[in-house]
């Protein structure tokens, strides 16, 4: 990577930018995740590791979010948006040189604010934890570089349009600048009180519905038509989802703070919009399944497609919950439960990782053109990822469910952490399982560009997968 | 070739985004911005001082830079006794809280008086300064405000602190720092909720509770019980420092991490915590070859644990 840093720029090899950001993605995952099974860990047994402030769960629950936000699935993004981007627009990447940089600059940021991090050093609001000059770092030295370099690749391309993912990649990079800007405003200018509440929540809700969520999304509308050669189902549909998302999907902040004390038309606003969240929800679920007619053997043969369409399905469960649980007939009950947790690891751990993850396996291919290393240790990463994640999953719910009861009956706290105890050691379970999956792929990914077989001119990956 | 400029869509998506931010960000602020501080808020803001998280002027998160709140039951500069009495005391250097400098955050009523009975902007941070808070009327009606008893009663921060014990000030500023950094709101809330929670955990925030507090830190995920009105519950200053050191001790079921790290080096008589010996008395003690656990030291005043228990206890 260092070599390529000083290098002039037509001889720095095309991909390489993808390629590095791919690689860090996947060190990034196998780290985040490996925090959060240890934070599991603690959660269910809180004596396992004591005594010392940097192995104390309040120091490593932040550090666990923000490596797997900032470390997998936005370097995930970053590597998708640097080989999809021009691959879409027919052309070569607008600066190969400001992509390894910008790698580069992303992993040393993101080391320096993850320690200061694991040390304590934070705003103290979720999601926007980092001190405000790391906050400027990341909007001048992982947002700026990423998104100028996405929209000058899509204006010097060669197509006469721009295709649905390349809208998604365009407009999430530039919505992402602002969500970066405006959401740290009470770190810049010691806004306080409800507005710092206000706006920390309008940042963790728009960093996910204006860049998580559209740009998973528009991974599977690359992968899907690229994999199984049928064209994208529909165009519209596609638009309806893109405009959807621009107008619902960035107004419902208020609805993480439902029984805060902010003004009742805000959260009643909030409420309406949150359930049409399930117009882009829809547009994009049933457009993708509806690309794979024909083309559903690929599901179980092809497995990058298995992690995009898992990804995709997930989305059902994940909208069901996200356009219903935030109105005040369910918030009230599930409301700071483990249901939320279950719910964000949808979001993050299910449908955007599953997408990301395929979106990285088949770059990673496609660039280095070498087939995968072992197909066997993908798979068993695929159903480690989804057994971990489901049991995950379905363990926090029922223990989101059991808060939720001993909320509103109001028992003594010290029965619901008693009665959660066992789905504590389940989540503990299901964690450990996404991480060793994810050690798995490190490994089949290491093996794949040191190993793997190579890709003939004019194939593509996976025509060749099951081929010796 | 002729591509196509998306001139349209461009347009459209500001206008979209554009209109999103109008109503999601500028018209609750109007509506924000109108909000008067409560007493409670106002007393609140005071104590904790201008940042929670981190600042320039306590970047380590070490509690630097923040007020104390000191229990006056005389007067300090005259000796005469008078109704127990909070005062919020800024030594030199200290930054105050955002609601002096920019009094307008305090809202109609609290900022009149603040600036016409209270004298707020007379107060300067390079020479520190004492603060109470009153009741006065404005336009007829009753209002809180903040008093600078540096210029109203020439209370100056040294003579404050010289005037009372050690056990009536109080580390609230400081501890809320320990609350940010130790990572307690992962799972403390600080936000009894609406809809229930009145009955255990007590009344939920009001509108006005928050003015010039930052970061507000209201938490999201609730795995242990929420702490906006713990003072209230439980007042015993023992029980917190036990329950800080091994909530085991007094909580058997309790999954909260240990912080005995926040008690230092040396306990309150300046001896040696031996923290080994200690770990190895409890777990003799929950094997059963103990009848009593050890005993918890008593955190030295300038320590981690003081500032947090001070803050925990504030919570009323």
């Amino acid at each position: 990577m260092f070599k390529y840093l000083f290098a002039k720029g037509d001889d720095i090899p095309r991909g390489t930018a993808a390629v590095y950001f791919g690689i860090s993605s996947i060190i990034w995952f196998v780290i985040g995740t490996g925090l959060g099974s240890f934070n599991a860990a603690k959660l269910a047994f809180p004596d396992f590791v004591t005594g010392s402030e940097f192995f104390s769960f309040g120091h490593m629950r932040q550090v666990h979010v923000m490596a797997v936000i900032f470390g997998w699935i936005s370097m995930a993004f970053a590597m998708a948006m640097m080989y999809i981007t021009p691959a879409l627009g027919n052309t070569k990447l607008w600066s190969e040189k400001l992509g390894v940089w910008n790698c580069f600059l992303w992993n040393v940021g993101l080391s320096l604010a993850l320690c200061l991090l694991w040390a304590g050093i934070s705003s103290g609001r979720e999601y926007s934890d980092f001190p405000w000059f790391i906050d400027i770092y990341v909007l001048a030295f992982i947002g700026i570089p990423l998104g100028l370099n996405v929209w000058m690749t899509v204006i010097k391309r060669r197509t006469q349009g721009i295709y649905t993912t390349n809208w998604f990649f365009a407009g999430a990079v530039f919505m992402v600048w602002i969500v970066l800007f405006v959401g740290n405003l009470p770190e810049y200018f010691q806004l306080t009180g409800l507005t710092e509440a206000y706006l920390t929540w309008w940042f963790a809700h728009n960093v996910l519905g204006l860049w998580i969520t559209p740009v998973a999304a528009a991974i599977a509308y690359y992968t899907v038509p690229k994999i199984t050669g049928n064209p994208l189902y529909s165009h519209r549909i596609g638009h309806l989802h893109f405009w959807s998302v621009v107008v619902f999907y960035s107004t419902p902040a208020a609805h993480h703070l439902m029984s805060s004390p902010l003004p009742e038309w805000l959260k009643s606003f909030a409420s309406v919009e949150g359930v049409l969240i399930l117009v882009p929800a829809i547009a994009f679920v049933s457009n993708l399944i509806l690309t794979m007619t024909g083309k559903w053997h690929y599901f179980v043969d092809n497995v990058e497609t298995k992690f995009t369409m898992t990804g995709v399905l997930l989305a059902i469960p994940l909208n069901m919950q996200g356009g219903f649980q935030q109105t005040r007939a369910i918030n009230w009950y599930i409301h700071g439960t483990g249901w939320i947790v279950a719910h964000a690891h949808l979001a993050l751990l299910g449908f955007s990782t599953f997408l990301e993850a395929s979106a990285v396996y088949y770059g990673l291919q496609t660039i280095m053109r070498r087939k995968l290393y072992s197909l066997a240790l993908a798979n068993f990463h695929f159903w480690f990822l989804l057994i971990g994640f489901c049991t995950y999953w379905i363990s926090m719910t029922i223990a989101g469910l059991i808060q939720g009861a001993a909320k509103i009956y109001e028992v003594p706290y010290i029965d619901t952490v008693i009665a959660e105890h066992p789905y504590m050691i389940a989540r503990w379970v299901g964690g450990t399982m996404v991480f060793t999956g994810n050690c798995v792929w490190l490994y089949n990914m290491w093996m794949t560009a040191r190993e793997g077989t190579l890709i003939p001119e004019g194939r593509l990956p996976h025509e060749l997968a099951y081929e010796r | 070739m002729a591509f196509r400029e998306y001139k349209i869509g461009a347009r459209m998506f500001g206008l979209a985004l554009g209109g999103s931010m109008m109503i999601t960000l500028y018209m609750p602020s109007l509506d924000i911005v109108k909000v008067g501080s409560t007493e409670y808020g106002v007393r609140k803001s005071l104590s904790f001082g201008r940042v929670g998280g981190f600042s320039l002027e306590d970047p380590f998160l070490r509690g630097w830079s923040k007020p104390k709140t000191v229990l006056l039951k005389k007067d300090p500069r005259t000796g005469a006794a008078m109704d127990p009495t909070y005062a919020y005391v800024y030594e030199p250097g200290v930054r105050f809280t955002s609601s002096i400098p920019h009094p307008r955050i305090l809202g109609v009523g609290v900022k009149d008086l603040s600036l016409e009975k209270g004298h707020i902007n007379e107060a300067r941070e390079a020479e520190g300064a004492v603060f109470l808070v009153q009741e006065g009327r404005y336009e007829g009606k009753k209002y809180p405000y903040i008093e600078n008893a540096t210029a109203t009663r020439n209370w100056t921060p040294d003579v404050v602190l010289s005037s009372v014990k050690d056990s009536d000030i109080q580390k609230i500023g400081s501890g809320k720092i320990m609350f940010v950094r130790e990572g307690c709101w992962w799972c403390h809330t600080l936000l009894p909720e609406e809809t229930q929670d009145w009955q255990v955990f007590g009344a939920p925030p009001a509108l006005g509770d928050f003015n010039s507090e930052t970061p507000t830190a209201f938490g999201s995920d609730r795995k242990a019980p929420d702490l906006l009105h713990i003072g209230s519950r439980n007042s015993s200053r023992e029980w917190m420092m036990m329950h800080f050191f091994n909530p085991r001790l007094v909580q058997p079921h309790s999954i909260m991490p240990r912080f005995d790290y926040l008690w230092g080096e040396k306990d309150a008589s300046g001896n040696r915590i031996d923290y080994d010996k200690w770990r190895a008395d409890y777990n003799a003690y929950t094997a059963g070859e103990r009848v009593y656990p050890p005993d918890v030291p008593v955190p030295a005043q300038d320590s981690d644990a003081r500032m947090l228990i001070d803050f925990i206890l504030s919570l009323k």
